[in-house]
């Protein structure tokens, strides 16, 4: 029954479809290249009209088409974060349906000594499980505050997350298949399709160094938190990298390719997930030469409680908390600021589980006087590197934004 | 004789029956308007015919689905409305030129893509060019100054220095209750 309604209304849609563009009285610009059953949006459904499948209505929706939606510092307070509060950041548009039972996953390409193709069960009974805690965030996450503005979704400090991630290790796996010594990359394909519909283009095809697949904590995944990956998030497979930006962990994977090169699939090349090479002024123009792929994160933290905006009474103390992570060995210290910055403040710091796992802080506040205050924290990791107060280095993309984060208190 | 009759009959026809033949098309017309109203509503239809006693759970079940669908209708109805200089279905600041806008700018990616961003118009440009470069998208001809300036106008950037105050004016303020 649905299925039939379904069909007709395609059918009526798409019939339809040619008199809309005399309506807007001009031609639909990608008109030509829209794929059986999808509408421009505006005209219909909008891709989700009952919202995010799998998410809660509390994370901040940036974008619908694709979808990107962040997790504001207060909804972030668990120390692993929940499937339905795990940000989202979609290039393309996932596949329509999933077959848990017909997906496979191909290891190929120069460098692998064979091509091999696993089912999700082969995947499942010939390797060894291993479950990590593992922080995913997005390069751009924090670029809403870059000025210059930088072009892309304007993110705030919500693009991050740390869940507990069920899987097999990626170098197990490709180890089976056999890597020849001249390995360089390895990039992934997933089963999201184009935005344009052109089913010749990659989403996004990313991947990482030879040497960062070989670790420990480099998975392939199929659960989060002991529950399936949420559909949106890469279901019902996906790469798990933690310390890279978060592109380079592939969702809905259905195959890997071992590069004898720097892999050159789509959002690899050009100026996407890079860097100026040399550090520019703001607002410099930056060919695309002169661009060197992003790799490492910075050492990072967030306040998740109090949410922003607190007011107490000047005889209580403020208890603060929240979650540093980096791509060193481990956050080694965590300190709060009250007097912007001038004076800094140690907080109780919990262990990682595992590297790339975020780590709890904690601290209790008091204050001198009434007044506006805004408390800051800073993370210090392993390599020494921490987090500046303004913003670090302007680049063309806005990317890799750690300064502090800040909260406002009062106290009345 | 049939034979000889029927062409005088038809020129005759045409000649002097037009509004015969107007009938005609417009039953036509009407034929097919009902086939669509019919394909789109069928189930409803055959839902009414065929009364059938309803449970509770059923007739809640349906009194949901009713209530979801006035809603949703309510949204679209409110959704080509322009509030404040915001037009709601889109987010798009309201301007003569906005359906110019709408076709061009969400034909690929959300509205919100281009409503979050801000540049000058060279920025805007510069997108223009690199989704033209790498997304496909098509020369825009005589809308493409148009769909600039709008961008520019509206959508430019805002000087914040090198790291913008706590957004004070957009912090809900609440008493924190501590034990």
């Amino acid at each position: 029954m649905y299925n039939k309604k379904q069909e007709r209304r395609t059918f009526l849609k798409n019939t339809l479809l040619t008199g809309i563009g005399a309506y807007f009285g001009m031609p639909i610009v990608f008109g030509k290249n829209l794929p059986a059953g999808m509408e421009p949006i505006g005209l219909s459904d909008i891709e989700y009209p009952l919202g995010l499948p799998g998410k809660s209505d509390l994370l901040t929706v940036l974008n619908d088409r694709p979808v990107n939606a962040e997790t504001a510092a207060h909804l972030l307070d668990d120390a692993l974060t929940p499937n339905n509060l795990f940000f989202v950041r979609n290039n393309g548009l996932p596949p329509r349906k999933v077959d848990v039972n017909t997906w496979t996953l191909t290891i190929e390409g120069e460098s692998a000594m064979k091509a091999k193709t696993f089912t999700l069960a082969e995947l499942k009974s010939k390797f060894k499980h291993y479950t990590q805690n593992i922080t995913l965030e997005c390069g751009g996450n924090g670029r809403s505050e870059f000025n210059p503005p930088a072009k892309g979704n304007q993110w705030s400090t919500g693009a991050v997350g740390c869940a507990a991630w069920t899987g097999v290790r990626l170098a197990d796996v490709l180890k089976e298949v056999g890597v020849k010594s001249d390995a360089v990359y390895i990039g992934y394909y997933g089963e999201d399709s184009h935005l344009s519909g052109d089913p010749n283009k990659d989403a996004i095809s990313r991947g990482v160094p030879i040497a960062k697949a070989m670790e420990n904590e480099s998975m392939i995944a199929w659960a989060m938190n002991g529950q399936d990956i949420p559909m949106l998030n890469g279901h019902p497979l996906r790469l798990v990298f933690g310390g890279y930006p978060a592109s380079c962990s592939g969702k809905w994977l259905s195959k890997i390719v071992i590069r004898d090169k720097v892999h050159d699939g789509q959002k690899m090349t050009g100026k996407a997930y890079r860097k100026p090479c040399k550090p520019v002024a703001p607002g410099t123009k930056v060919a695309d030469e002169d661009m060197c792929i992003i790799e490492r994160m910075p050492v990072k933290s967030l306040i998740t409680y109090p949410k922003t905006g607190a007011t107490i009474k000047t005889n209580q103390s403020l208890p603060i908390r929240g979650h540093a992570w980096t791509s060193a060995d481990a956050v080694k210290a965590v300190e709060y600021s009250i007097d912007f910055g001038m004076t800094w403040s140690t907080c109780l710091l919990s262990q990682s589980s595992n590297k790339y796992a975020w780590q709890q802080f904690s601290a209790t506040i008091k204050f001198p006087a009434p007044g506006y205050y805004e408390v800051w924290a800073r993370a210090i990791d392993t390599d020494d590197q921490t987090q500046p107060m303004i913003l670090p280095g302007w680049n063309p993309k806005g990317y890799l934004n750690n300064a502090c984060h800040r909260i406002a208190v009062k106290v009345a | 004789m049939e034979n000889q009759n029927r062409p005088s009959f038809w020129s005759g026809f045409m000649s002097t029956n037009w509004s015969i033949l107007i009938t005609i098309l417009s039953v036509f017309v009407g034929a097919i308007i009902i086939c669509f109203g019919y394909l789109f509503l069928e189930d409803d239809i055959q839902k009414h015919l065929q009364k059938k006693e309803l449970t509770p759970a059923q007739l809640e079940k349906l009194t949901q689905r009713a209530e979801q669908r006035i809603s949703i209708a309510a949204e679209e109805a409110n959704w080509d409305k322009v509030v404040d200089g915001i037009h709601l279905r889109t987010g798009f600041h309201a301007d003569p030129n906005l359906q110019t806008i709408i076709s061009a700018c969400t034909s690929c990616h959300s509205s919100k893509l281009v409503t979050q961003n801000r540049a000058t118009r060279e920025g805007w440009e510069t997108m223009i060019r690199w989704m033209q470069a790498t997304q496909g998208l098509q020369d825009l001809g005589d809308s493409e100054p148009v769909i600039l300036d709008y961008l520019a106008k509206y959508y430019a950037p805002k000087a914040t220095g090198r790291r913008a105050q706590l957004d004070l004016a957009n912090i809900e303020w609440y008493i924190l209750e501590l034990e």
